[in-house]
């Protein structure tokens, strides 16, 4: 009887209602796991409760709190609000964003259970990573991201006042449609969100400061005759060519944009950049915070601190987190990067503890080291999905998902299989898997190349062709239109082989088919 | 370190803002899309709740430099492997995603297609835009058709009834202490005081300045009365007018054997929009459905728009019934009567005197609108019709009359834009 007391006692909570006592004791009770034994190292977080209808909100708008407003985000939301009021997807338990402090929203209709696994989930693995991962360090700036949304919006909704919904629209659209091609890919220096309102206000000053109604008085200088090729290298140089950020190149060089129109690029350009990291480290983020989640409610199940039924309940849900279906499955829409994630880790885990002949030999470094968290650790900490997975993905793991690597060859009648689990395939599919997590490779490498100058201020992007593979017509141009718009001058758009130079494709002289500014 | 905050009261909507940019740039393709709902209803039930759009894409697509799936090589790992060994091949299966793709859409919905709802309220706007009911405006601030009350403050006069007792007791109360009126504790306190000392026979003197002093008080509470005719206070009610909130809206229709099906349909479509439009406005719209051959009769709406008859095209009996269910059931100071008759324009020509008689005397004086329009097949020639010509005169007469020609779909929607579009607003 005594022992039972003494059980109930431990529980956190029985039933399957919450509320902010219950949440406030099972979060301090995770903490305890995740902080002291784990050595997790999260930002302190900030748990908000939502209604569905709130998280739908979020969802519009890339799941940040604050957002400049657009119509894209309202199409969005109409379509979400469609499926999920027909019931045909469900919401996300939570949306965690990169902040300090970690912000979480967790969902009214949650259960206990259900706020405790998102707690661990969103909390504590999600904000471990962010705050310990080398590509969030280097690109994002959690400090001040969600002051730095707030004046993005204030400016945008002013820009609006001033300038009439419809120009900021344009160029809103326009700097979307380049948003995937509008990062730095190396770092240049460490970002400050903070100074980044600053500096906005002082570009604006110089401008004002050092403007002077003289310039426009001074004779243009002419063309001098035989001057056919006015030094391409020293042009390319002079406008910082070739540039793969489009984005920050019209930022810096559009010649007829307003300041307002740069800044409102510039915005676009931080948050793609806030949202670089997170493209490429998809995997290895869901599956630090389900390892994390699903290490914190064993050790809460096994210290008595929930109940078996809530137990249960948890693995029903991480099940279905992590479930991948197989190739040919109808529920099949590619690898559940959960599912993934969390399998290497394990198996990472699993190498530590219980090695093999095989582990010995393909990972001497972590094979039989007792200290798995110290390796995840230094794995969260060092790693993006490419390299994760070309670095850890073991033969043991590729055998039980049998994974193998098709070829798709347009040219080709027929797909090829090129390498399977077996001895020989090994290090083909786990090349071949990290390739399809290598951004650089799946998206398409377009460059500015040159600006002609001389004559009608033409603008010219080259985009390297990878494996034959060309831009989709339909969009590549609506894309140029917009970046048209912005440049105030025509766009070509030449698609070449990197391997002989060739020429593949060409888009000629798209012109802009609105005014800026 | 934690705080826990609840953000569910916050306010909700967020993505209004941004769900109306959404809107006004798909206006044009939504626009098209309700029009297309309006004609697969019935009259009641346009725009009873949310309404699913679909929209062709243009315009709304977000673009971006992405590659071509159709060229080129591309490498999938993929889990799952049954009987594969490297070096085999596999017959590419349709659809190019090798079977392993997502196999179209939940929604079912294609790549240039668009699918969302509208609430019933956006529907409305969207569907009524720019329209406005002439005469309403005016009638709806015009014509008293009602006296209702309104509580007004308060006065210091009125009818017991009205009497407003907190206020009342409040002044008396005020004006009490400012006065200094004795308190009955206080007058009690004494009479027991000089009562003991009456019994006791002791200090006479002070006995004496005792009772001097109960009769001061007596007096000035007497001078000084509980509630005086200035402290009262009645509630105040003023007249207001109260705008009639129900319309009722009858639908004439000639349903000979001259009428066919797509002219029906022409005229359901009709109805429809003027049952919506009066909805909007009125908290509550009958619609009341006349039928007529060379007799007229009150149906359902089933077998109004879907049931054949044969006989001869009289107008007037259908007026009369009108006339006469106005009587029975629709007092004009209790309703907004409006009409809308559709007919391909045949008449009995002996008939038409009697029609612009009832017009004139006992149907227009009791309507606020009549709509007439004529529905008529596509044909090489317009001839005037009979009612066409009897209707022009009374039109030109200044009766709140409008009337209109209809010969396909695509006409309906522009004439009713037309025939309630506010006067000022007309080329």
């Amino acid at each position: 009887m005594i022992n039972r007391f003494e059980a109930d006692a431990r529980l956190l909570y029985t039933g399957p209602d919450w509320d902010y006592r219950l949440v406030k004791k099972a979060y301090d009770a995770i903490e305890r796991i995740a902080v002291d034994e784990m050595g997790l190292d999260p930002y302190p977080s900030q748990i908000e409760v939502i209604s569905s209808e709130q998280m739908l909100d979020a969802y519009a708008s890339m799941g940040m709190p604050l957002f400049y407003r657009h119509w894209s985000f309202g199409k969005h939301f109409a379509r979400d609000e469609m499926l999920y009021r027909k019931g045909m997807t469900g919401l996300a338990y939570e949306i965690v964003i990169n902040s300090n402090p970690c912000l979480c929203y967790i969902m009214e209709e949650n259960t206990m259970t259900m706020q405790t696994l998102v707690m661990a989930h969103a909390a504590f693995g999600h904000s471990h990573f962010f705050k310990n991962n080398q590509l969030f360090k280097a690109w994002t700036d959690a400090d001040s991201i969600l002051d730095y949304l707030d004046f993005a919006k204030r400016y945008a909704a002013e820009c609006e006042e001033r300038y009439g919904a419809e120009a900021v629209e344009q160029v809103l659209d326009a700097a979307h449609a380049l948003m995937s091609h509008g990062v730095h890919r190396y770092p240049r220096r460490t970002l400050n969100l903070k100074r980044e309102m600053e500096r906005e206000r002082e570009r604006r000053r110089h401008e004002e400061q050092t403007f002077s109604d003289l310039w426009r008085t001074l004779p243009r200088r002419k063309p001098e005759d035989g001057d056919e090729d006015p030094g391409l290298d020293a042009r390319r140089r002079a406008l910082g060519l070739p540039e793969e950020n489009l984005l920050y190149f019209l930022e810096k060089r559009a010649p007829k944009l307003a300041h307002w129109q740069r800044e409102l690029l510039r915005i676009v350009r931080m948050v793609a950049q806030y949202f670089y990291p997170q493209r490429q480290t998809k995997v290895m983020n869901e599956g630090c915070a389900t390892t994390v989640h699903y290490a914190i409610m064993n050790r809460l199940h096994e210290t008595g601190q929930i109940t078996d039924g809530a137990f249960m309940e948890f693995l029903h849900a991480h099940t279905n987190v992590v479930f991948q279906p197989q190739f040919d499955d109808r529920r099949f829409s590619g690898i559940n990067p959960y599912a993934l994630g969390f399998g290497i880790l394990q198996d990472m885990k699993r190498m530590g503890e219980n090695p093999t002949e095989e582990d010995r030999r393909w990972f001497p470094d972590i094979a039989g080291n007792p200290d798995y968290l110290g390796t995840w650790k230094s794995a969260w900490a060092e790693y993006r999905d490419e390299s994760f997975i070309l670095q850890f993905l073991s033969p043991r793991l590729m055998r039980e998902w049998r994974l193998f690597s098709v070829t798709d060859d347009a040219d080709e009648a027929d797909l090829k299989v090129e390498a399977i689990h077996n001895e020989a395939g090994y290090r083909e599919v786990r090349r071949a898997l990290a390739a399809q997590y290598d951004l650089a490779r799946h998206e398409p490498d377009i460059q500015v190349v040159d600006v002609d100058l001389t004559g009608d201020r033409r603008l010219i992007l080259e985009h390297r062709v990878l494996d034959g593979r060309l831009l989709e017509e339909r969009n590549t141009l609506m894309v140029l239109r917009h970046l048209a718009n912005l440049w105030g001058y025509p766009v070509s758009l030449v698609e070449i082989d990197p391997r002989d130079e060739d020429i593949l494709n060409a888009y000629e002289d798209v012109e802009p088919d609105r005014r800026m500014g | 370190m934690v705080s826990i905050v609840d953000r569910r009261l916050n306010p909700k909507d967020k993505s209004l803002a941004n769900r109306q940019r959404f809107i006004r740039r798909a206006k044009r393709q939504i626009l098209d899309a309700v029009r297309d709902i309006s004609g697969r209803r019935k009259v009641t039930e346009v725009g009873q709740g949310e309404e699913e759009i679909r929209i062709p894409a243009d315009g709304l697509q977000e673009p971006s430099f992405r590659k071509d799936t159709d060229t080129g090589m591309r490498r999938h790992v993929v889990p799952g492997n049954k009987e594969y060994q490297a070096g085999d091949l596999i017959p590419r299966p349709d659809g190019g995603e090798g079977g392993r793709g997502p196999g179209g859409s939940p929604t079912g919905e294609g790549e240039d297609e668009f699918r969302f709802t509208v609430s019933r309220d956006e529907f409305l706007d969207l569907f009524f835009e720019n329209l406005e009911l002439p005469e309403l405006a005016r009638t709806q601030l015009s014509k008293v058709e009602q006296e209702g009350v309104q509580r007004a403050g308060y006065s210091v006069s009125g009818s017991p009834a009205s009497l407003n007792l907190t206020r009342t007791m409040r002044n008396s109360l005020s004006r009490r202490l400012a006065l200094r009126r004795p308190k009955r504790e206080e007058i009690l306190e004494l009479d027991r005081e000089i009562d003991r000392l009456e019994r006791s026979g002791k200090d006479p003197e002070r006995l004496r300045a005792l009772v001097l002093e109960r009769e001061a008080l007596t007096r000035r509470s007497r001078l000084i009365p509980y509630i005086d005719p200035i402290d009262l206070r009645y509630n105040r009610f003023t007249p207001v007018p109260r705008p009639i909130s129900q319309a009722v809206m009858f639908c004439l229709m000639d349903v000979s054997g001259s009428m066919t099906e797509d002219m029906k349909d022409l005229a359901k479509r009709f109805y429809m929009l003027l049952y919506l439009f009066l909805e909007r406005r009125y908290r509550h719209v009958d619609i009341v459905f006349i039928r007529h051959t060379h007799i007229a009769q009150e149906v359902d709406e089933e077998t109004f728009f879907y049931s054949r008859e044969t006989g001869g095209t009289l107008v007037s009996p259908a007026l009369r019934e009108m006339e006469r269910i106005v009587r029975d059931r629709y007092s004009p100071s209790d309703w907004n009567i409006y009409a809308a008759q559709a007919s391909d324009g045949d008449n009995t020509p002996s008939d038409n005197a009697t029609v612009v008689e009832l017009l004139e005397n006992a149907i227009l004086p009791l309507c606020r609108y009549y709509a007439y329009i004529e529905v008529s097949e596509e044909r090489g020639w317009d001839a005037l019709t009979d009612l066409w010509e009897i209707y022009q005169k009374l039109v030109a007469k200044g009766h709140p009359m409008a009337m209109r020609k209809v010969k396909k779909r695509a006409d309906i929607f522009p004439v009713f834009q037309d025939l309630f579009t506010p006067a000022e607003l007309r080329r």
